[in-house]
């Protein structure tokens, strides 16, 4: 793929000329630049490490010292609470719901990415056309709608109305229907001619050759099912059947019980951000890909 | 290919595109019909919809949203009123931001790159409920923003539970009119249910924490669109510019502004589309108070089916803002039309999905 290439070229290939810009400038203006980078790198870091510190504080001393980095009294206190309360089996829950949509979505959007890239069928082109239209329709304006069918076909508040109605994605077919289009087609003939089924060449011949697209759309899927809310609001209002984002959510509606309790928001709030940023600094280079598999010529 | 090929590929295709088609036909497109019928009926959010005792109103929840002077349409325009200030906030605030710190990543001498992109990424991997909560602690009373405030003398606003309209407070200070006592000609001019002082209130202390929460996650994501077009800029033609004798500024102007010109269409648009949607951070934070002020349409569509079982009308809302989006969407895209290069190009449409993905990540 042209992609994984191309990413890293201009970045290390330094010409000579742009060099002798880069000496050019001043000391002086080299500090601004610098500084200004700097204050931007705080302004994004800090947040992170505040939320941090305060799930080590007791809530008396987040609320009457937040700047503090030092907690006074150092204490777990916030982390017990949060282990004797629903917050295990909303991780339990997230974690399920994450895996099976992510499998799910991989798989599915894999298989339909291919028809629509290869396969010659009656009605490609319509189907195509339609999933361009669906993607136009956002996402919040479906959540009525969506309880509504999910209430009616009777699986309202069960792990499936979590899970399958967001297994597959408009723009995940999109994404892999453009990857197949770039595959040379002479790979699968030749696996035609070798008497392969449709199947067999999808499986064994295509799709390890699909391996950047397909991590690139586990991720995309990860993230987008760890962080979704709408969806979960709508699909249950069971607390066993939860996801950490439903359930942290409420932690605002004073389910806590007195005050703010500062410490156990942060600690929750920190825990759930865990996978998220593990998957980040693993895959960090697919995240830079994706964003320039855009900036490809067609 | 020989004709038993294209035989088994017209059953293959098929049994290949079934299992998207089923979901996507069961929940998106059966909904949207059943939200439709809803939208027209009076069902009370008990047993089907479908039953003999639900009975057709016709227009009656849209007539009453939009025409019928009431609650409902003063909430809806509220919410109107709300979002439009939220987004001509955060959509340029964002835009900006993002091609600024893509910019200043993108100089050829800065060290640390990855570092500096990791961190101004990051927030957009964070799920926006941990975001919110954190921003909740961040703004509190006797916050971290607040306490900074305090070093420079300023006295900060209780941020969530502040109602007060930025603008009627920037006309309070500068002499224009006292909030206590609005002029009367602005106090007693209705239009759709809303006076005229109502409309011009600006966002409201609360609403203003939350687009700079939004500005702060989102503009990492759009620097990260920017980082890919810039180093698609072609060296030679930043050469070119030099030997020309250009300066920076007016290398930045004529040679990268209008080679982003694409991305910079795309980030507008998809920041667009984002904004107006906005939901996570009003179910979190702040429930659509205080006064109403931080109400959005997508807010009010779930508040009034889910917790007034006001079904019919939260469906109207909802197509109401489908509808919205839309009209807005087209008209964007036609007056920021590409006049000067009619053939679209295909990157172009592929760089939209992958960046849509990514925003409805982070904005959802």
């Amino acid at each position: 793929m042209t992609t994984a290439s191309r990413s890293t070229t201009p970045a290390t290939k330094v010409e000579p000329e742009i060099q002798a810009v880069g000496t050019k400038t001043g000391i002086g203006k080299k500090l601004v630049f610098y500084v200004v980078l700097i204050f931007f790198a705080i302004l994004y870091i800090y947040p992170f490490i505040i939320q941090l510190i305060t799930a080590f504080k007791t809530n008396p001393d987040a609320t009457n010292n937040a700047l503090s980095l030092t907690p006074d009294p150092f204490t777990t206190g916030a982390w017990d609470t949060l282990f004797s309360s629903d917050y295990p089996v909303w991780f339990t829950n997230s974690i399920i719901v994450t895996l099976c949509v992510t499998a799910g979505r991989v798989f599915f959007c894999s298989l339909a990415g291919y028809a629509l890239a290869r396969l010659k069928f009656t009605g490609r082109t319509t189907i195509f056309t339609g999933l361009l239209a669906i993607m136009a329709v956002p996402g919040v304006v479906l959540m009525i709608p969506k309880f509504l069918v999910l209430n009616y076909i009777g699986i309202y508040n069960t792990y499936p109305a979590l899970i399958v109605p967001i297994m597959v994605d408009a723009a995940g077919i999109f994404i892999m229907k453009q990857f197949f289009e770039s595959i040379p087609v002479s790979v699968e003939e030749a696996a035609r001619i070798d008497g392969a089924g449709v199947f067999r060449t999808f499986w064994s011949v295509v799709l390890p050759m699909a391996k950047p697209a397909l991590i690139t759309l586990t991720i995309l899927s990860f993230q987008g099912s760890w962080n979704e809310l709408p969806h979960f609001i709508i699909a249950t209002n069971n607390p066993d059947l939860y996801t950490l984002t439903r359930g942290v959510a409420g932690f605002t509606g004073g389910s806590l019980g007195s005050g703010n309790q500062y410490p156990i928001s942060m600690a929750a709030a920190l825990l759930m951000t865990i996978p998220s940023a593990l998957v980040f600094i693993v895959f960090q280079r697919y995240f830079t890909q994706g964003a320039n598999a855009g900036a490809e010529k067609g | 290919m020989k004709t038993g090929g294209l035989q088994r590929q017209q059953g293959a295709g098929w049994l290949f595109v079934v299992p998207a088609i089923a979901v996507i036909g069961l929940f998106v497109i059966l909904p949207i019909g059943m939200a439709l019928w809803v939208s027209l009926s009076d069902w009370g959010g008990r047993g089907s919809p479908f039953s003999s005792d639900v009975s057709f109103v016709g227009a009656e929840n849209y007539s009453s949203l939009l025409a019928e002077p009431g609650l409902a349409r003063q909430d809806l325009m509220l919410s109107f009123r709300n979002t439009f200030y939220y987004v001509i906030g955060v959509v340029p605030v964002q835009t900006v931001l993002a091609l600024s710190l893509a910019v200043l990543l993108n100089n050829k001498f800065l060290k640390g790159r990855t570092f500096f992109r990791t961190a101004f990424y990051f927030p957009s991997v964070v799920s926006s409920v941990a975001i919110s909560l954190l921003f909740l602690f961040l703004f509190a009373g006797g916050g971290a923003i607040n306490n900074v405030l305090g070093w420079f003398g300023v006295n900060g606003p209780n941020w969530f539970a502040d109602s007060r309209g930025l603008i009627h407070m920037f006309g309070d200070a500068v002499g224009l009119w006292t909030v206590a006592d609005p002029p009367g000609w602005l106090a007693d001019t209705p239009v759709m249910g809303l006076s005229l002082w109502q409309w011009f209130s600006g966002p409201s202390v609360a609403m203003s924490a939350i687009m700079l929460q939004v500005i702060w996650t989102t503009a990492g994501t759009f620097m990260l669109m920017f980082l890919a077009a810039l180093q698609d800029l072609p060296v030679e033609v930043e050469e070119a510019a030099m030997v020309d004798g250009a300066n920076k500024w007016q290398r930045f102007m004529n040679v990268t502004v209008p080679h982003l010109r694409p991305a910079i269409l795309l980030v507008l648009t998809l920041g667009f589309i984002g904004t107006w949607q906005v939901f996570d951070q009003m179910y979190v934070m702040t429930q659509g108070g205080p006064a109403k002020t931080t109400l959005t349409p997508a807010y009010l569509s779930y508040q009034a089916a889910f917790d007034n079982f006001n079904w019919g009308e939260g469906a109207a809302i909802a197509f109401i803002l489908f509808a919205l989006i839309f009209v807005l969407t087209t008209v964007q895209r036609w007056l920021l039309r590409d006049r000067s290069d009619d053939t679209p190009r295909r990157g172009r449409r592929r760089q939209s999905v992958i960046a849509d993905t990514d925003v409805r990540k982070a904005q959802a």
